[in-house]
Formats: structure tokens, sequence, C-alpha cells
């Protein structure tokens, strides 16, 4: 399908900023991750999915369960700049009586939450239940999970997997970010997950790889997983954790951390430099 | 006191299966998901009436808590169900969160519940997991006394509920006593007798068992109440208070371990409301043992005789 890359680029810029800008108002929060999937938000969210901001509750649409929970800001930032709601009530993150809870909650009824979640391991198997539910009614929409490299050592992922194969749920897509980081450290140090994309083979998916700070390779691979048929497929993206801020890019100490104001104007001029260099004002 | 005949042996889960499985005609999108004892846990029953709503997901209790909830968010009443050590515990964290913080609808069997599961041992005795689901937001917590009740509180979950639904039941054939008919109000305990001394508030088989001892009571010129609280969470605090009052000393009796469980939570009631001597009857902060469910049951206090023993020592110290 047609798009106009700069037209994503310049939202992914959005999404960042604002994932920044929140979280420094905040005064907790998860930055790392949030800012590494910020590409990966802004292709589902503004080229992928089939989605209705105005009726998030639409039945046909497109699920994407976001199964770590932690990386909230990013999917808020999303909706927001997807105008699921207004982009100030990003302010209120983490706040008392805020919709935008530390980990998405659907009882605050902030629009376009598929799942409330936060505890790591559990999302894929929701997503095979929406998968599933979809098969059984024989409906079009897909089914889209966001998972963490370091998620992937919780072993109910693997009981999942085994599901999801065994009944051939190929409306269901996994997406991994694969940062190689993780609280404690790299994952390899961590527990090391790897060889991954023969772990998923050897669960019976259907494995793809790009770089998942690509808007362009992002597409594509998105875009060719989904016209495969018979397995379900996971895309193993490799990003940079904290990507767009150069100096705390893979950096792990960022994965739970959020910047105080004077990290928060000095990221964003870092953004700032890194859109200029992709060629982007 | 008012008979209550016996009309043949019948396992709870037996109870719980038929009315899946009756459910299952009524509501299209009623879903079941095996954990590889379907038949133990009676969903054989629905899975051979309605193959293509059955699906199979192994020995993966944390899957298949969390796959229930995703079927439960996209228009599905979804059904599973292993034994109850299982359930409340492998699962409890997807039970928690995917379940119970999204809150949908979705109905848990625990089965093998109690300590007349008798020779699997303590690992297959459920005797804590009331403590952990009665304990997490939004659920509702069924423990049936017959085989007739568990079939009718199914089948009332299933249509009534608008959230998730623990229900609790046993391995053993165990007195059937309640009508087939009955009409099923989930959170409204009952009063099966009526006693001025003493109320025997009890859950699961241990009503039937109550309701014996208070025989045993009557001869001893004890006139106790026996109270079937079947739903322990939400529980019936104005019935509770009431017999509290009428009575001046409650006795529980659980096949569970007394932190926690039904005692508790008759205690949480009574304390805060109109607080009178209690006595709590059950597994005494111990793992079960392998043995004959009758012999266990005497074991450790649950049969009808021990029942009578201990509320009768307890009416004779309070008045």
């Amino acid at each position: 399908m047609e798009y106009n890359l700069h037209h994503l680029v310049r939202i992914s810029k959005n999404i960042r900023e604002d994932v920044i800008k929140s979280l420094a108002l905040a005064g907790s929060g998860h930055l790392g991750g949030s800012l590494g999937l910020a590409d990966v938000f802004t292709v589902l969210y503004f080229h992928i999915l089939n989605h209705k901001a105005d009726n998030p509750n639409w039945n046909d649409r497109d699920r994407v369960i976001l199964s770590i929970g932690h990386v909230a800001p990013v999917l808020y930032a999303t909706l927001a700049n997807a105008n699921y709601f207004s982009r100030d009530e990003l302010k209120t993150l983490r706040k008392l009586g805020s919709r935008l809870q530390g980990h998405p909650g659907r009882d605050h009824g902030l629009p376009g939450l598929e799942l409330s979640a936060g505890s790591l391991g559990q999302g894929l198997s929701v997503a095979v239940g929406m998968a599933l539910s979809a098969k059984i009614d024989k409906s079009s929409w897909r089914v889209f999970s966001i998972h963490g490299d370091g998620e992937l050592q919780e072993g109910s992922i693997w009981e999942a997997a085994m599901s999801a194969s065994h009944y051939k749920l190929d409306n269901l897509t996994a997406i991994v970010d694969r940062n190689f980081c993780q609280i404690d450290g790299t994952t390899n140090k961590v527990m090391e997950i790897e060889p991954l994309k023969e772990k998923w083979e050897a669960f019976g998916w259907q494995v793809y790889e790009c770089n998942g700070n690509s808007i362009e390779q992002l597409i594509n691979t998105i875009e060719s997983s989904n016209k495969f048929k018979g397995k379900p497929k996971v895309i193993i993206a490799k990003t940079r954790m904290g990507c767009g801020v150069q100096s705390i890019e893979n950096d792990y100490h960022w994965h739970g951390k959020a910047p105080n104001n004077e990290e928060a104007v000095r990221f964003l001029a870092e953004l700032e430099a890194y859109y200029k260099e992709l060629g982007y004002e | 006191m008012s008979n209550f005949i016996n009309q043949g042996n019948k396992a709870t889960r037996i109870g719980f299966g038929e009315g899946v499985a009756e459910a299952g005609s009524i509501f299209q999108n009623l879903v079941v998901l095996g954990a590889d004892i379907t038949g133990s846990v009676g969903l054989n029953i629905f899975a051979e009436r309605f193959p293509e709503r059955f699906f199979s997901f192994g020995i993966a209790e944390q899957n298949i808590a969390a796959v229930a909830a995703g079927m439960a968010l996209t228009n599905k009443i979804p059904v599973f169900s292993t034994y109850a050590v299982f359930a409340a515990f492998r699962a409890a964290d997807q039970i928690r969160i995917s379940i119970c913080y999204n809150n949908v609808k979705v109905i848990i069997g625990g089965a093998h519940a109690g300590i007349s599961v008798g020779p699997d041992g303590a690992t297959h005795q459920a005797l804590e997991d009331i403590a952990v689901i009665r304990s997490l937001p939004n659920i509702t917590l069924i423990s049936p006394a017959d085989a007739n009740q568990a079939k009718a509180a199914t089948i009332a979950a299933i249509k009534e509920a608008d959230g998730p639904v623990y229900i609790r039941f046993g391995r053993e054939p165990v007195p059937n006593f309640t009508s087939i008919n009955q009409d099923f109000k989930i959170g409204k305990g009952e009063i099966l007798t009526d006693g001025t001394d003493v109320a025997i508030v009890a859950t699961g088989h241990m009503v039937w068992e109550a309701l014996m001892a208070s025989k045993e009571l009557e001869k001893k010129g004890i006139d106790a109440a026996v109270v079937n609280i079947h739903t322990i969470k939400p529980i019936d605090k104005e019935l509770l208070i009431s017999i509290a009052k009428k009575t001046g000393l409650v006795v529980t009796v659980e096949e569970h371990q007394i932190h926690g469980g039904l005692g508790s939570a008759v205690a949480e009631v009574l304390c805060q409301e109109y607080p009178i001597p209690m006595k709590i009857i059950g597994m005494p902060d111990c793992f079960g043992e392998s043995g004959k469910p009758e012999e266990l049951l005497q074991k450790y206090g649950l049969n009808a005789e021990a029942i009578a023993k201990s509320v009768f020592q307890f009416v004779k110290e309070q008045k």
C-alpha cells in the first residue's frame, strides 16, 4: 500500500517528543523502550491497522495487544496523535485520577486500550484468545501483539507460542522489540534468549527480522508477513533502546527511568538532531 | 428441623459439567478450553456435544487463563477448568491481571477442592484456593453444596455474571440433596434449618455434613441452625448478621485451611458488624495426605460426627 514516508517520520517524531515530555512531567516511567518502539507504533497505527479513532470499539478493528505494559507512554502518545483523545491529556500520565495509568488499565476508561496489562508474559496468550475468536467467527480482523525481548524469558510466552501454531493462527502477528536490553543489563548477560529465530521456528512460527527503527523496513516486513498464511507470524524488530536520543541509546539504565526537566530539554534537542540527520527537519 | 433427603450420591464436578453443557445449548458463543483433564472436571459432556466449540490447550494453565481473557474480550463466554490447585496457584497472576483486572466474564472451574480428594494426597487437594481467589477484586466465588446446586450455579453464572466467576467443586460423589429445579441466586445464602442455639455456617460438601451434625446436636438438646453459604464472594452479609443476632454463636465449616477461607470471610463480616463468639472448623494450617475421603474427613474433624462434637463443645463453653 502507498504511503508518505515523510508524513510517517513526522508522526514518529511527534510521538517521541510526546513520550519525552509526558515522562518528564510524570517524573517516573519507562523512557528507553517507549522511544525504541515509536517507529513500530507509528507504522501500526498510521499505516497498517484498520481502526477508527472515533469508534474505538468498532467490532472489525485490528487489535493491538501491548504485552509490555511498561511502555505505555508510547501507546498513549500514539493514540493521542491518532486522535483517540487530546494530546493535552498526555500531561496527566501517572497522576492520580488520570486515564493514563502507569501501566494500561482499561478500568479508567481511556479509549483505544485493548488490554489492561503490565505483568509480563500474558499478552501473547490474550492475543491467541482473540485470534482464535476471530477464526471461530470467520472475521477478517487481525491481532498484533507487542513484546519485549526480556519478556521472552517468561515461560508462559512459550506456552502461548505453542498454542498459536497448534491452532494455525495466521491472523496473529507478534512483534518482538529486540533491543538487547533489560533492567539488570543486556539480555545475553541476564539470560540468553538466542537463538531466537530458531526458537520461534521450532515453535511453528513464521519468522521475520527487520530494523525496527526503520519505518520503510517495518512496513515492508509487516506487509509481506500479512500475506503469509497457515502459521502465526513473529517479527523480530531490532531496535535501539532510547532511539532518537543519542546520548541514551542502547543504555539499559534508561529502561525504567524518566528524564528530569533539564534532561528533557536536552533530549528534545538531541531528537531534533536525530531527525535532521535522517533528512527531516 | 427440616428434613433433607439424599437423592443419591453424585460428584459436584458432574453437576458443573452438566451445567456447562446445558448453557452451551443456550449460548452459541460459549466456548470451553481443555486443560488435558477434561473428563475429570466434567467438561467431556460439553466437548462431546459441541466439539466445534471445544479447544484443547494441553497442560498449560497460565496460557489457558489468559487465552480465556482474550476470548472474553472478543465476545465469547469462555469456560475452563482444571484442578483448583493449578487454577488458583499456577495461573494466579493471569487470573489476577488478564481476567480480574480486565474484569472479563471468564468462568473458572476449580476442581478437586478439599481434603475429600482422597488418595491423590496433598499436592492435589486444594485447601487454599478460596483464600487466593476471594482476595481478588471483581471475581465471584461460588462453592455449591452438591451436584444439583453445582449445575444450577454454573448455569446462573454463565447467564447472569458480568465479570469473572470461580466455581469450586470436589472430586468424590457426595449426597445430592438440593432441588434439581432450584432457583439459584448468586450472592444469597440459604438457611437450610433454623435454630436458636448456634448457627453452623458451611460451604460445599460440608453443608451436608453440617445438616447431619445438626441432627446429632438435636439429640443432645442443641437447636442448631444450618446455613449454606454457596457464594463466598460476594458474601451474604445480611443473612450472616441476622443469623448471628438470632443464635449469638457461629461455627463455620469448610474443606479449606482455617486461614483465609469461609471462616475468615464470615469473621470479616461479623467482627465489623455484629461481633459474637465464633469458631472456625477447617484444615489446621497443614497439608493434606493420602487416604480414603471418609478417613480423611474423620481425621481432620470434617465429618458430621466430628463437627457435632466440636459444635457441642463450643456451645457448652460459651453458654
